[in-house]
């Protein structure tokens, strides 16, 4: 199929759109990566999504997809050949994807609360939710990995990298506040997982350095600043 | 040996619901264990010590949680009379619709039904907003599976119920027939199916049950 048969509207430091270029790297389909400006949403994006008007969307033809989960199971269904995604059990399938519910519901906002923290106090805090999440975490990674070195066993799979497209942030968030979330002392399948994960030719290049990210939290940050004293003089 | 299907519930939760549906759709025979989530069971606790809610389907021993999760389990487990559309963008869709209904509708319908008067005029815009891209999603046809309930009807099923509870204790139509033909013609269509109609919860119970969670939601603070 022609690359231009696939397109995925992103924006590089996207997590969610992160999670879909492994899904297309893993399965090795050829495919154009259109950057979006988020500030200023394109024609094509508001076409493609115009429920959420977000990214990722994947666009196959001429039919979009959107939402980072509906578009891993959809690559997974479309280019069935090896490697499969998702397991082949239905009852590790419905594992698979309860973590991966919690994992973007309950765990990453996690992350987001300690970008927003402000002062030492509610950075502790933040951090010692993560780190309740992030065992749970440990102990999923423990039976789903069945002693070998991912998520998905022998190989890369659906909740590698759902989890893994978060580590650009997670780094970002450690630089940012001096505190480690990643500890080997407390999570140690997790750390050796995700030194795994990042050197992994599908991974390799596609989630931006922590610096940048660093970057963007201090321009979040900034912004929300300016808008709070805006709003109140 | 014999299949062993149990379904934790509590008799109002619209996510069990569609689990209690799905089972009676694929005529699979299962144990009810009603739950009192104000007092929960060690085994609830047990098979979903994360979230500690209902549903929570056990089969032969191993526990499922989260309601769309289990559908799809379902599905995938016992193959007949298919939930999900076996194409794979329909099925994306599915998922993509039902992950709306409950991420986006249903929280904007319940931010209208605990909104204090001054706030029902806004909360009402996200609402209908969000009900009218529903709608569109039913053009030409039945259910939203097609000729047949499936997945997103399943999905979507708190619509049939629900709303109209909550419009009753509102007084305040939000389904009405001229600016949702699809929707209210879908939920005449859902509510009727024998396979839904036999599962309903007592209304009068549910009424009850949600008025007291507004006037709990609208009581004033108490002050210092």
């Amino acid at each position: 199929m022609a690359a231009s048969d696939v397109k995925l509207l992103g924006a590089r430091p996207s997590p969610f759109v992160n999670r879909v270029q492994f899904a297309l790297n893993l399965k090795s389909i050829d495919h154009e990566f259109i950057p979006q400006n988020l500030a200023e949403k394109s024609e094509l994006l508001l076409k493609s999504n115009p429920v959420h008007k977000k990214v990722p969307v994947l666009i196959h033809g001429d039919q979009p997809i959107s939402e980072s989960l509906v578009i891993v199971q959809y690559i997974d269904e479309v280019w069935s050949g090896p490697p499969s995604l998702l397991p082949s059990d239905p009852y590790d399938r419905a594992t698979a994807r309860f973590w991966a519910a919690y994992i973007d519901e309950k765990w990453f906002p996690l992350v987001r609360d300690l970008r927003n923290a402000t002062d030492e106090q509610s950075k502790a805090a933040a951090v010692e939710k993560l780190f309740e999440g992030l065992k749970l975490l440990e102990d999923a990674f423990v039976n789903s990995s069945k002693g070998k070195g991912f998520f998905g066993g022998e190989k890369l799979g659906f909740l590698d990298i759902v989890l893994g497209c978060y580590l650009g942030w997670v780094r970002a968030g450690e630089i940012f506040t001096g505190l480690k979330i990643l500890d080997e002392t407390k999570t140690p399948a997790l750390v050796g997982w995700a030194e795994r994960f990042a050197s992994h030719k599908a991974v390799d290049g596609v989630i931006p350095e922590p610096e940048e990210l660093v970057n963007l939290i201090k321009k979040f940050q900034a912004r929300a600043a300016a808008a709070a004293d805006a709003s109140s003089k | 040996m014999a299949e062993e299907v149990k379904l934790f519930r509590t008799w109002s939760s619209p996510y069990a619901l569609r689990i209690v549906w799905a089972l009676k759709l694929k005529g699979i025979e299962y144990e009810t264990i009603f739950e009192d989530l104000t007092n929960k069971s060690p085994s609830l606790l047990q098979y979903n010590p994360i979230h500690g809610k209902v549903p929570v389907l056990v089969h032969d021993g191993k526990p499922v949680c989260e309601s769309l999760v289990i559908l799809e389990y379902v599905d995938e487990t016992w193959k007949h009379n298919p939930l999900l559309p076996q194409d794979p963008y329909e099925k994306s869709m599915a998922r993509f619709w039902a992950n709306f209904g409950d991420d986006k509708l249903m929280k904007s319908i319940w931010q209208l039904f605990i909104a204090h008067e001054k706030d029902q005029d806004v909360a009402a815009v996200a609402a209908l907003e969000n009900l009218k891209l529903v709608e569109e999603q039913l053009k030409g046809k039945k259910f939203f599976h097609g000729e047949t309930i499936g997945y997103l009807d399943l999905a979507f099923g708190w619509i049939a119920n629900i709303v109209s509870i909550l419009e009753e204790i509102m007084s305040l139509k939000l389904v009405d027939g001229e600016r949702f033909p699809h929707l209210s013609s879908w939920i005449q269509h859902f509510m009727d199916a024998p396979v839904i109609r036999d599962c309903w919860p007592p209304r009068d119970k549910m009424i009850i049950k949600f008025q007291v969670m507004r006037e709990n939601y609208l009581a004033p603070a108490t002050p210092k």
